[in-house]
């Protein structure tokens, strides 16, 4: 079995290597895609949408209905991965134990048989994996997570003049509450984030997407035709384009988050959610 | 393109390749992996596609590589393959 299988990547390997042959060679000027299409996006983007990096104009502006559907491709990941691997408690199981850790002396409780322990500022609810978090790991991404998400947030903001965008800044805010997760934690993360906050912010994404074009259309222009929104901002309809951009990249930033946090959570605890990696 | 550099991340892409193939510890070969997503990302920034590149960076790089160390976690740590 092994040695088809080689066989079958060998050859499937060849025969691209035969056909990359026969593309135009790196940055030909005479190559189909760079007569007619890369020049009009080059010199027409900046009057166009008066946005200086093209690469988010093409991605969110001319081709945004594709991206638009990528956004929808990254929600369903979420979903899907949600549906596979998560478990939830069923009620005929017996009544699970409880671990409860003095924050200050280390000393832990169990109660059993389903007794729970009203909320309380010395006493945080362990499960029976845990360990002891590392202090200088634990201090150092305390320090690190706010200027990771202040990063995230300017990668989504800046996108318009730098490289970045909305599922750039996504990851790296995601990464943010997955470091967390990692330093502390999963019970930490999933206090700041809760399951049902994930997945509502995951379709919100997707929908504000949605809605920027579907306004659009309601103000009489196509789908995601953003200088319909001139009227709303009150600004000339080629800034309107650059405004629209930045709110679908909003969406698919927060849509982006919230699907790298769920997947995470998902995978590291077998869709338990108890003691992760 | 300076060619040096160029074909020395070239030859680390195809090791870390194959090396992620062949390694049977699974922690080893998601970290090769990373690597050689890492490796892909300064092509790409050789080649001048600066978005792309921050795309593999945070994604293919980073989390990623936390995926699949979060997988390996789940399951026995050396393939049997």
């Amino acid at each position: 079995m092994k040695i088809i299988g080689l066989i079958i990547t060998v050859v499937t390997g060849a025969l691209l290597f035969y056909a990359a042959g026969d593309f135009p060679a790196w940055s030909d000027p005479a190559s189909p895609a760079s007569t007619y299409l890369s020049p009009h996006f080059i010199e027409k983007t900046m009057e166009e949408t008066s946005v200086p990096n093209i690469v988010t104009a093409v991605l969110a502006d001319y081709r945004s209905f594709d991206t638009m559907f990528e956004t929808a491709v990254i929600f369903s990941a979420g979903v899907v991965c949600f549906f596979l691997l998560r478990i939830s408690r069923r009620e005929d199981e017996e009544p699970e134990t409880r671990y409860y850790r003095h924050v200050l002396t280390g000393v832990t409780i169990q109660l059993k048989e389903g007794h729970k322990m009203p909320p309380s500022a010395d006493f945080e609810r362990i499960d029976s994996m845990w360990t002891p978090p590392d202090l200088i790991i634990k201090t150092g991404c305390r320090l690190l997570i706010p200027f990771v998400q202040l990063f995230g947030l300017y990668v989504i903001a800046h996108g318009h003049h730098s490289p970045g965008g909305g599922f750039q800044g996504g990851v790296i805010l995601g990464a943010s509450v997955i470091l967390l997760a990692i330093s502390h934690d999963l019970r930490t993360a999933v206090r700041r984030m809760s399951e049902k906050l994930i997945g509502i912010l995951c379709a919100a994404g997707v929908l504000i997407y949605a809605c920027t074009g579907a306004l659009c259309l309601l103000l009489k222009l196509n789908f995601l035709d953003y200088s319909a929104l001139a009227g709303i901002l009150h600004v000339d309809p080629i800034t309107a384009r650059s405004h629209g951009i930045l709110m679908v990249e909003i969406g698919v930033g927060i849509a982006v988050l919230a699907t790298m946090i769920w997947i995470y959570n998902n995978i590291s605890s077998a869709g338990r959610y108890r003691q992760g990696l | 393109m300076i060619w040096p550099i160029d074909l020395a991340i070239l030859t680390l892409v195809v090791v870390a390749a194959i090396g992620a193939l062949r390694v049977k510890d699974l922690l080893g070969a998601s970290i090769l992996f990373g690597s050689y997503s890492f490796m892909m990302c300064l092509l790409w920034s050789i080649m001048g596609a600066v978005d792309v590149a921050f795309t593999e960076a945070s994604v293919g790089a980073g989390v990623s590589t936390v995926l699949f160390v979060a997988a390996v976690f789940r399951t026995s740590r050396r393939t049997r393959d």
